[in-house]
């Protein structure tokens, strides 16, 4: 009886009488959910494209921000850096294409899938290699990105809102519009939901398989340098941060794969139950339950809903 | 064959300038697998030409080649070559192809099923650069000629039926701007009456818009009603051509693909060796 009370009552009765703490966290949770959120979202990019799930995302994140704060440290302006960091990704998307994509095409998904390992292993190396192994710091406050806090006095309490995560939460947003917007509404997004749909019928229409895969793998590497900066200013840049990428999957898995939507949706709920799970019912089983909570969440979407909230349902007509 | 040597320059249609000529191809799968073993045809400007033969004759094979789709499936062109307006395109990208006005309508309809009719329509336009204008202008030339489009044009294409799916891939293929269409078996899986239709609005578009065709079909009866020229097709080589008046009255066509001969009908079994004696030993 107790052990029920604990789990089906005392947490709402905390949330109840601290409001002001459930506010704190949400927030946070809402802040770590964009930017699973963002990781999601290269995935999805990729993975309507050229139908491989890109394992390569997360190191593309490490890569890009270990490019960037490397550019500064080499003396070049901050500004600069970005652009540069930004053509890098640029010169990747093209060197994928051309040696990876365009040799294996039409070979099963899982030649793909093998090859996105390969290309992880040849990053991270590349990475070592260029830049070196030690964590390194963001340039944060070269990029204007802001810092410091707002206290809101509301609730009865504080609730403290970290001026980076304001900034997060916006630059992702627009991010994601910017995206949706393309994808929806322009030549190239038609093409790349075409190119999604069958490689066969859009090679048939004259859309150039290249040319998209070029502009998809691009964008996914513009989205890994946000996710880089604004994941490496919160903490800091060292090759650990690949393994954020794999809170990606359950977010992939309960939005669905092939959304843009679905990812945002789902980083968000990803984001916000593992934050309030871990302060009101982590403690029942000893606490650290944000490592996992994401992935037993994924579990259960895949038991009752397969293809995510938002993924496409599989048109088949009989 | 004797008919080829009696009809081959003798037909109407191959006076005018040919649009495409495919010289004496041959096509390798995987390095490996010969598919083709020396096809030749040529397709005159304005003109429909039939490509007939069974299953596995290699129609499909041949219209890929031309579009160059075949790269992507682990086809080459081994031998032989291609000339689209006079220029070779064997070695093209599709897109390239298309650019220049040879586009092909891919067997079994091929929509994208969740972009909408429209939006499939657009897709079509990829390739061109002549501005939103002129695209809007044709979509709505698109809509005239295929007037069940119109009405499904925010309809998700996945879920139209098989008539509208066909339509829409050929509107799509239009929407490029073409001088000369590949289509692959336009007829496959649908009503007749549907089927009767699309080569009515192929004919038009023939007409109107003097847009060459090259059409690959099994049903031989109605593809020798509406193309000026056929071929066929018999495991990867081109066995008889001829003008389509000529094939439909050839005894042997009607006997293999028309199904009616002077002694009525025959099993297929007894074709089957018949025709292979006649074929190959004659």
């Amino acid at each position: 009886m107790h052990l029920l009370y604990l789990i089906l009552v005392d947490p709402f009765v905390q949330m109840g009488t601290a409001p002001d703490l459930l506010a704190q966290t949400l927030w946070e949770g809402l802040v770590s959910g964009v930017l699973y959120a963002l990781i999601a979202l290269g995935f999805v990019l990729i993975y309507k494209a050229s139908g491989v799930f890109n394992f390569a995302q997360g190191i593309m994140v490490v890569f890009s921000a270990l490019t960037l704060v490397g550019l500064y440290a080499a003396g070049v302006p901050a500004l600069l850096a970005l652009a540069l960091t930004a053509a890098v990704m640029f010169v990747l998307a093209v060197g994928i294409e051309r040696l990876v994509l365009r040799p294996l095409v039409n070979r099963p998904d899982i030649i793909l899938f093998m090859a996105t390992f390969g290309l992880t292993y040849l990053l991270i190396g590349i990475g070592e290699l260029i830049f070196g192994g030690d964590t390194k710091q963001m340039i944060a406050k070269q990029l204007y990105l802001p810092s410091g806090a707002i206290d809101l006095p509301m609730l009865g309490g504080v609730v403290r809102l970290q001026k980076l995560d304001i900034a997060a939460a916006i630059i992702a947003s627009v991010l994601v519009a910017a995206l949706t917007v393309v994808f929806q509404y322009t030549r190239i997004g038609r093409a790349f939901r075409a190119v999604a749909d069958s490689h066969r019928a859009a090679l048939s229409v004259g859309i150039s398989l290249n040319q998209i895969w070029i502009i998809v793998w691009f964008a996914a590497g513009i989205v890994a340098l946000a996710t880089g900066i604004m994941w490496g200013a919160r903490s800091e840049v060292s090759f650990a941060l690949e393994v954020v990428a794999l809170k990606a999957l359950p977010v992939l898995i309960l939005g669905g794969f092939t959304s843009i939507p679905g990812a945002i949706v789902g980083g968000l709920i990803i984001g916000l139950s593992e934050k309030l799970f871990e302060l009101y019912w982590g403690p029942l089983m000893g606490g650290g339950t944000e490592s996992w909570f994401a992935y037993v969440i994924a579990l259960i979407v895949l038991l009752f809903r397969p293809h995510g909230l938002f993924g496409e349902v599989i048109i088949e007509r009989i | 064959m004797t008919l080829a040597h009696e009809t081959n320059g003798a037909a109407p249609s191959s006076e005018a300038a040919p649009v495409l000529v495919v010289n004496n191809i041959e096509v390798v799968y995987d390095h490996v697998i010969l598919v083709l073993k020396g096809v030749s045809l040529r397709v005159s400007k304005g003109g429909i030409v039939a490509l007939l033969g069974a299953n596995g004759a290699g129609k499909t094979t041949t219209l890929k080649a031309i579009s160059n789709l075949l790269r992507a499936e682990r086809g080459d062109v081994t031998k032989g070559s291609i000339t689209f307006n006079g220029t070779r395109v064997d070695k093209l990208t599709p897109n390239e192809l298309v650019r220049r006005g040879c586009i092909q309508v891919l067997e079994g309809r091929v929509c994208f099923g969740h972009l909408t009719i429209e939006e499939n329509l657009l897709t079509g336009a990829f390739s061109r650069r002549d501005g939103a204008a002129a695209i809007r202008r044709d979509l709505e030339m698109i809509y005239e000629s295929f007037p069940p489009l119109r009405a499904r044009r925010h309809a998700v294409a996945g879920y139209t039926s098989g008539g509208e799916q066909q339509m829409c891939a050929i509107g799509r293929a239009m929407m490029s701007h073409p001088t000369m269409v590949l289509l692959d078996e336009p007829s496959m899986g649908l009503a007749p009456q549907v089927v009767q239709e699309i080569f009515d609005i192929v004919g038009n578009l023939n007409r109107e818009q003097g847009v060459s065709f090259l059409l690959a079909e099994q049903n031989a009866n109605l593809a020798l009603q509406y193309a000026h020229h056929g071929y066929i097709l018999e495991n990867g080589r081109v066995v008889m051509d001829g003008t389509a008046e000529n094939l439909r009255e050839n005894s042997d066509v009607k006997e293999f693909y028309l199904g009616v001969s002077e002694h009525g009908r025959r099993s297929f079994r007894d074709v089957k060796s018949y025709r292979r004696r006649k074929r190959w030993l004659a």
